[in-house]
């Protein structure tokens, strides 16, 4: 589904991204983990196509397509979903409208008829009840005066409402307790289907109790350091990153 | 491969969106028009007044305004740069040739008029109109056609051009004309009551609900010349009238000047709602041409339990100044200004209201918001004052301000005057700036960023934009888009 070769990316000269290599089929979850700083949310905003990062070497491939050709709202509607660390506040427009008009850009880029508004209504009462959702969070203008917990919740709610093939979550569940880290995950496992992917990127391995992944990379100084099963979160729980930094020190 | 495609055929559509979009009301109708030789002095006051077969009264109001003007300089406390305005370049009266005087009917006027308002989606054609709304069509100086007339005046409601007010209804232009906005107001007030030509006139006779919303177009065509026009609506007591207001004109390199008077008087218990979508040609991108809008309008709410309702939507005009107020002088009358303010590339505009508590118990209520981009300049100027004897005013001001990038300019002035100690006066103000964070959030739900601009700034504005009339807020929230295309990336 998405394959990442040699990817370098940098900002303002500064590189952050230093070869970045990375394979996920569908069906699996991915978890990234790395210390502060290491371009975790770099790698996220690069696949979501952020322009405020250049792109100067590499590769990548989303579904046969050459991802860095697509402008971001073509991305999104092709699947790719971003979950935000840090979601945006939009006064005066309501989370109904927001999700509204997204789904049917979404929807016309696909070659589908807008949805009806009784059909989008039903749709986001279902997503709603799925992500534990407070009703009145979707009458509220997006994002704004919402707590950190509900701002993350909403993050899954759309994505819920999107339905996206890759699922890219940003530290998901920084700022969240652990009731609100129990209904998030639920969201991402319940949206799971053999057919969709995720990469859920994290500083704690805790979040990994609740979302189960099948691979995990460690990302270091701009680079995957490290990769393997779900083990692997354990051991760095156990460890810290040190270990590993050590090894890579020249 | 196919996605490429796709991508393309999108780029091309909003290539194409955005350059039809522009300002697409910026064609001129080839028409034959009669004006006069440009430039202004007495001899033009009486020529113009000539034309319109004028009572004794009326010149006599003119000369008086022109007298007082010729000793007025141009206001320059508005944050506003106006280059000179040479008075003897412009033309004062140009109006569209028609075979008879004052058409009658539709097959009268020249087709070439009918599609000219046609093509600017204002039908002359009253079986075409669905929608209820009687129009006054202006085109430069004179009215073109009144819809409805008849059907309306069964209600004894007169909705006319002014031309034809001063001709049929002398006493009630008479009593009220200037009663609200006299000549000496301010220099534009001055030159308009000098040298006006046409515009509307709307009486509401004593308890009569206007059962449809009546509407002034009025368009520029022909060049060098000016528009003024001047409007009046009256309601009696208990009378109801939603009033609309639509302006266009062609795009031209030159500058066009037009100076509009607009009074309204709401009697006992009556409400007049007044609104506004103002999309003059705003120049190119460069500021080259482009209208320059001065405007005083004005309501007197003397009755008591009356209200008067302004909203405005403004888009267009290289430059705008333009202050829609009210005098609160019968007790618990209420005063309403709503008003979204965009200027983009060059355009500058000093916009706000007045609200003049006199009566006891009066209310006012403003809600401003403002949208700059590109270079352009936006202020907010507003006045509530409150007199000795309004005990219990109240008024709640809220003025908002959104820039657009970093060359843009956001500017409030507020003045408050209260000389009642019983009342309460309210100021709310903000600033903010659509982030590029914001546009990259919409982006990666799927919506693209002109797209995310609209959704962002009609949120921003949809405040004011619900107190329009629904056929308005639906051309309004595109007109707001469309008039920012461009302004972010």
């Amino acid at each position: 589904m998405l394959s990442i070769k040699n990817l370098h990316a940098n900002i303002d000269g500064k590189e952050i991204l230093k070869g970045i290599n990375l394979e996920v089929k569908e069906g699996e979850v991915h978890a990234i983990m790395g210390p502060n700083g290491s371009g975790k949310s770099t790698l996220a905003s690069v696949l979501a196509g952020r322009d405020l990062f250049t792109v100067t070497e590499g590769k990548v491939t989303y579904l046969g397509h050459d991802l860095l050709e697509l402008s971001p709202e073509e991305r999104a509607s092709e699947g790719i979903f971003l979950g935000f660390q840090y979601p945006i506040e939009i006064p005066g427009v309501s989370m109904v409208n927001f999700m509204k008009t997204a789904l049917n850009e979404q929807r016309k880029h696909k070659g589908l008829e807008p949805l009806s508004s009784s059909d989008f209504l039903k749709h986001m009462r279902e997503k709603k009840e799925l992500v534990e959702l407070d009703t009145n969070l979707t009458n509220r203008s997006v994002n704004e005066g919402f707590s950190g917990g509900e701002k993350k919740k909403n993050e899954i709610f759309q994505m819920a409402m999107l339905e996206p093939k890759l699922a890219i979550l940003d530290e998901t569940d920084s700022g969240l307790d652990i009731d609100a880290l129990r209904i998030v995950a639920n969201g991402v496992n319940k949206l799971k289907t053999p057919k969709n992917a995720s990469i859920v990127i994290t500083h704690y391995q805790r979040l990994l109790d609740y979302i189960i992944p099948d691979y995990v990379h460690v990302l270091y100084d701009g680079k995957i350091i490290k990769s393997g099963g779900k083990e692997l979160a354990f051991e760095l729980e156990e460890k810290g990153y040190d270990w590993l930094k050590k090894g890579v020190a020249v | 491969m196919q996605l490429c495609k796709v991508m393309e055929k999108d780029q091309d559509k909003i290539l194409h969106e955005v350059t039809q979009n522009e300002y697409k009301y910026g064609f001129v109708t080839d028409i034959e028009s009669e004006s006069i030789a440009k430039g202004l002095n007495e001899d033009v006051v009486r020529l113009i007044s000539q034309k319109k077969n004028e009572p004794e009264f009326m010149l006599e109001f003119r000369l008086k305004a022109f007298r007082y003007w010729q000793k007025m300089k141009m206001p320059t406390w508005a944050h506003l740069k106006v280059p000179e305005i040479n008075y003897q370049d412009i033309i004062f009266y140009s109006a569209p040739k028609q075979k008879i005087s004052g058409p009658k009917s539709l097959d009268d006027i020249d087709p070439e008029l009918k599609a000219t308002f046609d093509k600017l989606g204002i039908s002359l054609d009253e079986q075409k109109h669905l929608s209820g709304i009687a129009v006054d069509a202006v085109m430069d100086s004179i009215s073109v056609k009144t819809t409805f007339k008849e059907s309306l005046a069964d209600l004894g409601i007169i909705f006319c051009s002014f031309s034809e007010a001063v001709q049929e209804h002398p006493d009630l232009v008479k009593k009220y004309m200037g009663s609200v906005v006299p000549y000496t107001d301010n220099y534009f007030a001055a030159l308009n009551s000098a040298v006006f030509s046409d515009g509307s006139f709307c009486f509401i006779p004593k308890g009569v609900r206007c059962p449809m919303e009546l509407s002034t177009y009025f368009r520029i065509n022909a060049a060098n010349t000016g528009q003024f026009e001047r409007t009046l609506i009256v309601a009696e007591d208990d009378a109801y009238v939603s009033y609309l207001e639509g302006c266009t004109a062609p795009r031209r390199d030159e500058n066009q000047l037009h100076a509009a008077i607009v009074e309204i008087i709401a009697n006992k218990n009556a409400y007049v709602k007044y609104s506004t979508v103002q999309n003059w040609y705003p120049g190119d991108k460069n500021g080259l041409g482009g209208i320059y809008n001065f405007v005083t309008k004005r309501g007197k709410c003397a009755g008591e339990n009356s209200k008067i309702s302004w909203t405005q939507v403004e888009t267009g005009s290289a430059i705008t100044w333009k202050y829609p107020s009210c005098i609160l002088l019968g007790d618990n009358s209420v005063g309403e200004f709503y008003s979204v303010a965009v200027t983009n590339n060059h355009q500058q505009a000093d916009t706000g209201t007045k609200m003049i508590h006199i009566g006891k118990n009066t209310k006012s209520t403003i809600v401003s918001k403002g949208i700059s981009a590109g270079f352009s300049n936006n202020s907010y100027r507003g006045l509530v004052k409150v007199t000795k004897n309004a005990t219990n005013a109240r008024n709640y001001s809220q003025c908002d301000s959104l820039l657009l990038g970093d060359k843009c300019g956001a500017h409030t002035f507020p003045y408050i005057e209260v000389d009642n100690k019983d009342s309460i006066v309210e100021h709310e103000a903000t600033t903010s700036k659509i982030g590029e964070d914001q546009i990259f959030y919409c982006n990666q739900r799927g919506i693209k960023t002109e797209d995310a601009i609209g959704l962002i700034v009609n949120g921003y504005a949809k405040e004011v934009l619900n107190k329009l009339p629904m056929e308005f807020a639906v051309e309004a929230q595109k007109l707001l888009q469309i008039s920012l295309e461009g302004s972010v990336g």
